[in-house]
C-alpha cells in the first residue's frame, strides 16, 4: 500500500534539488497535479509564439528598412512576416481543431481573454501585412504599400508582446509568476528573430541595423530571462531541470553567439546567413523552452502548492 | 442575477465515500465513461475532475500523520483509538469535489468566445455550441476543474445542472448523496450552516476542521461551492491559496504595452545606430 496524501512525488527526470531555497514539506493528493496543464500541441502554440514575433518584430524592421533606404532587405522582411503570420494563424487554426471554429474568435472583444484580443490584433495585422508584402514584390501601389507597412509595424510589436500575457494569464506557476517579465522576454526573443531573418535574407551591404539589433536583442533576452529566473523563486527549477532547461541553455547559446557571430563577421554573406539562422533557431528555442517549463510546472503539484503556502502564511 | 445566488456546501466530515454523487451526475448530466482503469493508488479510481466527471470523490487512504484528524468521525467524536497490528493507525479522508462556481472565474474571465458565461443563479456554465476547443480556460483555472474532451475539443465541467435549477429543482449529486455531505442551497444560507458545522466539530475536539472557500475575500471572491475540511487542502489535491490570475491582468497588459513600445523604440534606436552602410 502506498502512503497517499503526504507521499513526495517522484520528479521526472530529475537530477537532484539545488539547495537554492530549503526543501520545502509539501503534501498533495496522491502526487496527482493540482492545476490542469493546457492541452495545446508544443509545435502549435510555442510555434504560434515564435512565428507571432517573428512576424510583428519583422514588420517594424520592415519599416525601418524602408525608411533609411535598404529595399531589399525591407521587401525580405515584408515577405517573412506575411508568411510567418500566416502560419501564425494556421497553427491556430489547428489547434482548434476544426477551421470553422475560428470564426468563434471574433464574437466578442474581451479585455479581459488576452486569447479574444490577439485574435483581433491578428485580424488587423494580417492584412496590413499582407498589403505590406504584396505591394513590396510586385512593386504596385507604393503608396497603399507604405500605408501597409506603417500599419504592420504599428500593431506588430502588440502582436509579438501579447503572447506573453496570452501565456502568463493562465494558473500555471512557471508562466503566471513571471507576468511581468514574459512580454519582455518574448519581445527580445522576437527582435532576435527578426534581426535573424534580416541577416539571413537581406544582402549584407544592408545589414548593419540587423547587426545591431541582434546585439541588443541578445542582450535584453539574457537579462530579462535571468530577471525572470529570479522572481521565480523555486518554480525556476522548471526553468533549468529536464527539457525545458536543457531548450532554454541552448537558446542562450545559440542567441549570444549569433548575435557575437553578426556583430564580428556578419559583412560576411556566409557568416551573415549562420549568425542569422543561429539567432533565429535561438528564438525557436525560447519560446519552446518556456512552453515547456510551463507544462512541467503544471503537471508537479509541488509548483503550485509550496508557493501558494508561503502566500498563505504572510 | 435575478434570482438568489445559489451554490454548494460540501460537509466532508460526513462524506462516507459511496460516490452516489459520482454517479447521479453522470447519469442526470448524460456524461460518456472516461475509461474504466484501476489507478491502483488507492479506492478512488476517478483520479480527478475533468471533462466527464464534474463530481471526484476523493480517498484519502494513508498511515495518519501525528496529532491530525481520525476517520470516520460519528457524531464528531472521532474513532476509536485503537492502534492497527503494526503500530500505526491508518485513517480515511474523504471529499467529493466540484467545479467551486469562482466569484471571479479565470475560465469564464479568459474564454475568448463567452462560451463561459454567469447564470442568474450566479454559477458558470459553459454554452457548447459556442466553446470553439481553443482550452484556454483548461490551465487559468486555478483548481483544475474544466477540461476538454478529447476526440471532441470543447470544454466541459460541472453545470451545477443549470437545467433542474431552472425548474425548482436541486442538482443531482446534492439529491442523490445520502449522508447530506452535499448542500445544496442560497450560499448565504449555507455560509451560516458551515460556520456552525465548524464550531460543532471544534467543540468535540476535532480541531483539524476548517472552511474552505467560504470567504468572499479569497483569491477568487469566494467559491459557489465551498467545503468543509478536515485537514490541510492540499491533502485532498485542493490548491492551498488560489488566485484567479485575470486579478493581475491590468499589470500584464501595462508591461506587454511596456513591451511593445521597447520594441518599437528598440528597433528604431538599431537603425540610428547602424546610420548609413560604409561601402
Ligand atoms: S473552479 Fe475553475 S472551472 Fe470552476 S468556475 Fe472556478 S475557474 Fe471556472
Ligand atoms: S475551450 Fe471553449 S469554454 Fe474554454 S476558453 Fe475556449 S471557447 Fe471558452
Amino acid at each position: 500500500m502506498t502512503s497517499a496524501g503526504s507521499s513526495t512525488p517522484r520528479t521526472r527526470g530529475r537530477r537532484g534539488d539545488r539547495p537554492m531555497v530549503p526543501k520545502a514539506e509539501f503534501e498533495s493528493y496522491y502526487g496527482r497535479p493540482v492545476i490542469k496543464a493546457p492541452s495545446w500541441a508544443a509545435t502549435d502554440i510555442a510555434g504560434y509564439f515564435f512565428l507571432g514575433g517573428l512576424a510583428g518584430a519583422g514588420s517594424v524592421f520592415a519599416a525601418g528598412a524602408h525608411l533609411t533606404g535598404r529595399p531589399r532587405t525591407a521587401t525580405a522582411l515584408k515577405v517573412s512576416s506575411l508568411a510567418a503570420v500566416s502560419l501564425s494563424a494556421a497553427a491556430l487554426v489547428h489547434d482548434l481543431g476544426r477551421p470553422g471554429r475560428f470564426a468563434n474568435m471574433l464574437r466578442v472583444l474581451k479585455p479581459t481573454s488576452p486569447m479574444s484580443v490577439g485574435s483581433w490584433l491578428l485580424s488587423a495585422y494580417g492584412p496590413a501585412a499582407g498589403v505590406a508584402a504584396a505591394s513590396a514584390v510586385t512593386g504596385k501601389a507604393p503608396r497603399i504599400g507604405a500605408l501597409g507597412t506603417g500599419a504592420a509595424a504599428l500593431v506588430g510589436p502588440a502582436v509579438a508582446s501579447y503572447t506573453g500575457v496570452l501565456a502568463a494569464d493562465t494558473a500555471v506557476p512557471a508562466w503566471h509568476g513571471v507576468h511581468r517579465e514574459l512580454p519582455y522576454l518574448f519581445v527580445a526573443s522576437a527582435t532576435a528573430a527578426a534581426a535573424g531573418m534580416a541577416l539571413v535574407t537581406g544582402p549584407t551591404g544592408e545589414n548593419r541595423p540587423a547587426r545591431c539589433a541582434a546585439g541588443l536583442a541578445a542582450l535584453a533576452d539574457t537579462a530579462v530571462a535571468a530577471a525572470a529566473e529570479r522572481r521565480l523563486g523555486m518554480v525556476a527549477e522548471t526553468w533549468r531541470e529536464g527539457r525545458p532547461g536543457t531548450l532554454l541553455r541552448t537558446a542562450r547559446v545559440l542567441t549570444v553567439s549569433g548575435a557575437v557571430g553578426a556583430a564580428v563577421l556578419g559583412r560576411h554573406r556566409g557568416a551573415a546567413i549562420a549568425s542569422g539562422l543561429a539567432l533565429l533557431a535561438g528564438s525557436a528555442c525560447t519560446r519552446f523552452g518556456v512552453f515547456a517549463a510551463g507544462i512541467a510546472s503544471a503537471e508537479d503539484p509541488k509548483y503550485t502548492v509550496v508557493p501558494q503556502r508561503e502566500t498563505k502564511r504572510t | 442575477m435575478s434570482e438568489e445566488r445559489v451554490g454548494f456546501f460540501t460537509d466532508t466530515s460526513v462524506c462516507i465515500g459511496c460516490k452516489a454523487c459520482e454517479v447521479a451526475c453522470k447519469e442526470w448530466n448524460a456524461i460518456p465513461e472516461d475509461g474504466l482503469e484501476l489507478t491502483g493508488m488507492s479506492y478512488d479510481n476517478t483520479r480527478a475532475l475533468g471533462a466527464s466527471t464534474w463530481r471526484h470523490v476523493a480517498f484519502v487512504e494513508q498511515p495518519r500523520p501525528d496529532g491530525r484528524t481520525r476517520l470516520p468521525l460519528a457524531d464528531g467524536q472521532q474513532a476509536a483509538e485503537e492502534p492497527a497490528p503494526d503500530g500505526g493507525e491508518v485513517r480515511w479522508l474523504m471529499s467529493s469535489d466540484v467545479c467551486k462556481h469562482c466569484t471571479h472565474a479565470a475560465c469564464l474571465d479568459v474564454c475568448p468566445t463567452g462560451s463561459l458565461f454567469r447564470t442568474e443563479f450566479g454559477t458558470v456554465v459553459v454554452q457548447q455550441d459556442i466553446c470553439n476547443g481553443c482550452g484556454y480556460c483548461v490551465p487559468a483555472c486555478p483548481y483544475g476543474v474544466i477540461e476538454q474532451r478529447p476526440a471532441d475539443g470543447r470544454a466541459f465541467k460541472c453545470t451545477l445542472c443549470y437545467d433542474r435549477l431552472g425548474t425548482g429543482l436541486e442538482p443531482a449529486c446534492a439529491k442523490a448523496c445520502p449522508t447530506e455531505s452535499i448542500q445544496f442551497g442560497p450560499l448565504e444560507e449555507l455560509r451560516e450552516r458551515a460556520a456552525l458545522r465548524v464550531d460543532e466539530l471544534h467543540r468535540a475536539g476535532v480541531t483539524d476542521a476548517r472552511l474552505y472557500g467560504h470567504d468572499p475575500d479569497n483569491g477568487v471572491g469566494g467559491d459557489g461551492a465551498f467545503f468543509l475540511l478536515l485537514d490541510e487542502p492540499e491533502v485532498y489535491g485542493l490548491p492551498p491559496d488560489p488566485v484567479v490570475t485575470t486579478r493581475d491582468l491590468p499589470a500584464m497588459w501595462r508591461h506587454a504595452g511596456a513591451a511593445a513600445v521597447s520594441l518599437l523604440g528598440g528597433i528604431a534606436l538599431t537603425f540610428v545606430l547602424a546610420g548609413r552602410e560604409r561601402r
